[in-house]
């Protein structure tokens, strides 16, 4: 890409949303500078809005829910399936009942893995994977092959860091039961044309695990125009709080899935000779939720979408561009992950400079970047590397972020003494 | 200048980059009889350290492997401070540095590994500097399981 085409694209598309004021923690310093926070692929920074709902709900509705016969348990019973209802029309569900509760991305493709894939997997059936996946959806599925005989493959992936899509096409067969596989890489960027590989998985009869964890936040999904049969997304990832998230399911998937977790509220009766169990979505949702952080969640969906994903979405790829002109600029610095198309997370190495190097000085100017294998490792091995600096790009980034990453950049090149002038 | 700009400067001395361009002892050693490996998974760093002993001290070491500045220059500093050292003292200076970078900073000359002190205002890079350490320890006990520091 070069730099003057990209400059006139970004003209067009706004570098700053003028939203940072809404977030309390951008204000303060770090070591004596202006916080830069660009680590927004590990956790998302919170409005005031979202602080303030969880907060009022604390003050003002607290109660447990679907228990008491009280106004207060009701009402808070009433926050939290809104709040349902919210996460249904941001993903567009067809109906709320297909959107189950869960701690985040994590705990809901273990709930696939062991509800729907302990049910339905034999010895012999076959997962497929990609290279460039998080950990959360690998070792869940290793586990399941580990009980169940199940055999885990994955699909490679090119030097820029795209699914190989003959590859893909031809590890699909009458034995794959399900195709696992990541929205956004969180390492990459990578975005996956993932409305043709879902039609080319449900073709062999493969159900279909979409991880939304890095997408939810920087476009619009739409499970329905996918047509996957499991989404599975982190409200902190999405300026909400942490230890909330959803799985979304086809209906009827869902009602034909043994619980998961035993407990209370998942129960429709209980005797010692036999229980039986709640409807979906209540069926996966053991014990009491986090049902503040429903509130939470459902503020910050409200918030971004008071923004527009659409208007979310091109200042992230505007500043994305920007990003990425600013970057190849610096000698000695090289991208990894450079798909056709990518979403706002650049990875990279620098020359001399061990990425963990490079996190101590960028953090010592303020600038929060993460730096590692962005448990990614098997992704990292097929780059033949120890791991990357990754900026991760969120709402309230401008370029004025980028400037300050790029100069911390090129002040650890200095201290290192790698400087090169082109 | 920022406490922070001081820290970083203590933590990046010269001696450090020299060390990390041009790690000391740096090469395989065939008639080692002591080796171990240890690696750190967060931050991808891994190596492996070899000695030969005679008499009880330590009358070679060397060390290969790949990381950040603070782990190569760590271990290319603790092959220069460990020769020629009897095992029982290392042993102590293992003790001695790793309480240097944790803790109370013993009151004892560490020659240059003095240079690594600066590494106690960045927890998060401790185990970049004990890894080689670990390691040694390993290497010395005859442990054949990686050393970690997390
Ligand atoms: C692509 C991807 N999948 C899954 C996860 C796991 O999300 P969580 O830790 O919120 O469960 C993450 C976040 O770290 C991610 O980036």
């Amino acid at each position: 890409m070069n730099a003057q085409s990209s400059a006139a694209r970004a003209a067009l598309a706004p570098l700053r949303l003028e939203v940072a004021g809404d977030f309390p923690i951008l204000s303060r310093t770090v070591h004596g500078r202006r916080l830069v926070y660009l680590d927004n692929g590990a956790t998302t920074q919170k409005p005031e809005t979202v602080i303030e709902a969880e907060r009022t709900f604390y003050r003002e509705s607290n109660a447990n829910i679907h228990r008491g016969v009280h106004w207060l348990s009701q009402h808070a019973t009433d926050l939290y399936e809104a709040g349902r209802k919210t996460v249904q029309r941001f993903i567009n569900a067809a109906k709320a009942e297909e959107v189950v509760f869960t701690r985040g991305t994590t705990e809901a493709i273990n709930l696939v893995a062991q509800s729907w894939g302990r049910a339905q997997l034999k010895a012999g059936d076959e997962i497929l994977i990609t290279t460039m996946e998080h950990h959360s959806n690998i070792v869940p599925w290793q586990l399941l092959c580990e009980q169940t005989g199940a055999v885990l493959k994955v699909a490679p992936i090119n030097d820029a860091g795209e699914l190989e899509l003959d590859a893909f096409a031809a590890l699909l067969g009458e034995r794959t039961r399900l195709v696992a596989i990541t929205h956004v890489s969180n390492a990459l960027g990578t975005v996956n044309p993932l409305a043709g590989l879902i039609e080319q998985a449900h073709a062999v009869g493969a159900t279909v695990l979409v991880d939304g964890a890095q997408a939810v936040a920087h476009q619009a999904v739409d499970v329905q125009a996918l047509g996957c049969d499991f989404y599975a997304f982190s409200g902190h990832k999405l300026y909400g709080p942490t230890g909330i998230g959803a799985l979304y399911g086809r209906h009827a998937l869902l009602a034909a899935m043994p619980p998961w977790q035993g407990g209370g509220d998942m129960i429709r009766t209980v005797s010692f000779e036999r229980s039986t169990y709640a409807d979906v979505p209540q069926r996966f949702e053991a014990g009491t939720p986090n049902i503040a952080g429903v509130v939470g969640l459902a503020a910050a969906i409200d918030y971004v979408s008071g923004i527009g994903m659409a208007s979310i979405a091109v200042h992230e790829h505007a500043l994305l561009e920007h990003a990425t002109a600013t970057l190849n600029g610096i000698p000695g610095l090289r991208l990894i992950g450079t798909a056709a198309n990518k979403a706002g997370i650049l990875s990279f190495m620098v020359d001399g400079i061990h990425p963990h190097d490079l996190g101590t000085i960028l953090d010592a100017e303020g600038v929060a970047i993460r730096a590692g294998h962005h448990c990614a490792m098997p992704l990292m091995t097929r780059f033949g590397i120890p791991g990357t600096a990754r900026a991760s790009l969120g709402v309230y980034n401008d370029e004025a972020d980028i400037a300050a990453l790029a100069e911390a950049i090129e002040k650890a090149q200095h201290m290192f003494g790698t400087r090169q002038t082109r | 200048m920022s406490t922070m700009d001081g820290n970083l400067r203590e933590l990046y001395q010269e001696v450090i980059f020299d060390h990390n361009r041009q790690p000391r002892n740096f090469h395989e050693m065939p008639e080692a009889d002591h080796q171990a490996d240890g690696h750190n998974p967060l931050c991808g760093d891994q190596l492996t350290v070899f000695l030969r002993i005679e008499d009880g001290r330590i009358a070679d070491a060397s060390f290969v492997g790949h990381g950040c500045a603070i782990s190569t220059a760590s271990a290319s500093l603790m092959t220069e401070a460990i020769k020629g050292k009897p095992v029982d003292e290392v042993e102590a200076l293992f003790r001695d540095f790793h309480a240097m970078l944790t803790d109370t900073p013993p009151d004892r000359d560490f020659g240059k590994l003095a240079v690594l002190g600066g590494v106690r205002e960045f927890p998060a890079r401790v185990k970049c500097a004990t890894l080689a350490w670990h390691t040694l320890h390993n290497a010395l006990i005859g442990e054949h399981d990686p050393a970690r520091t997390e």
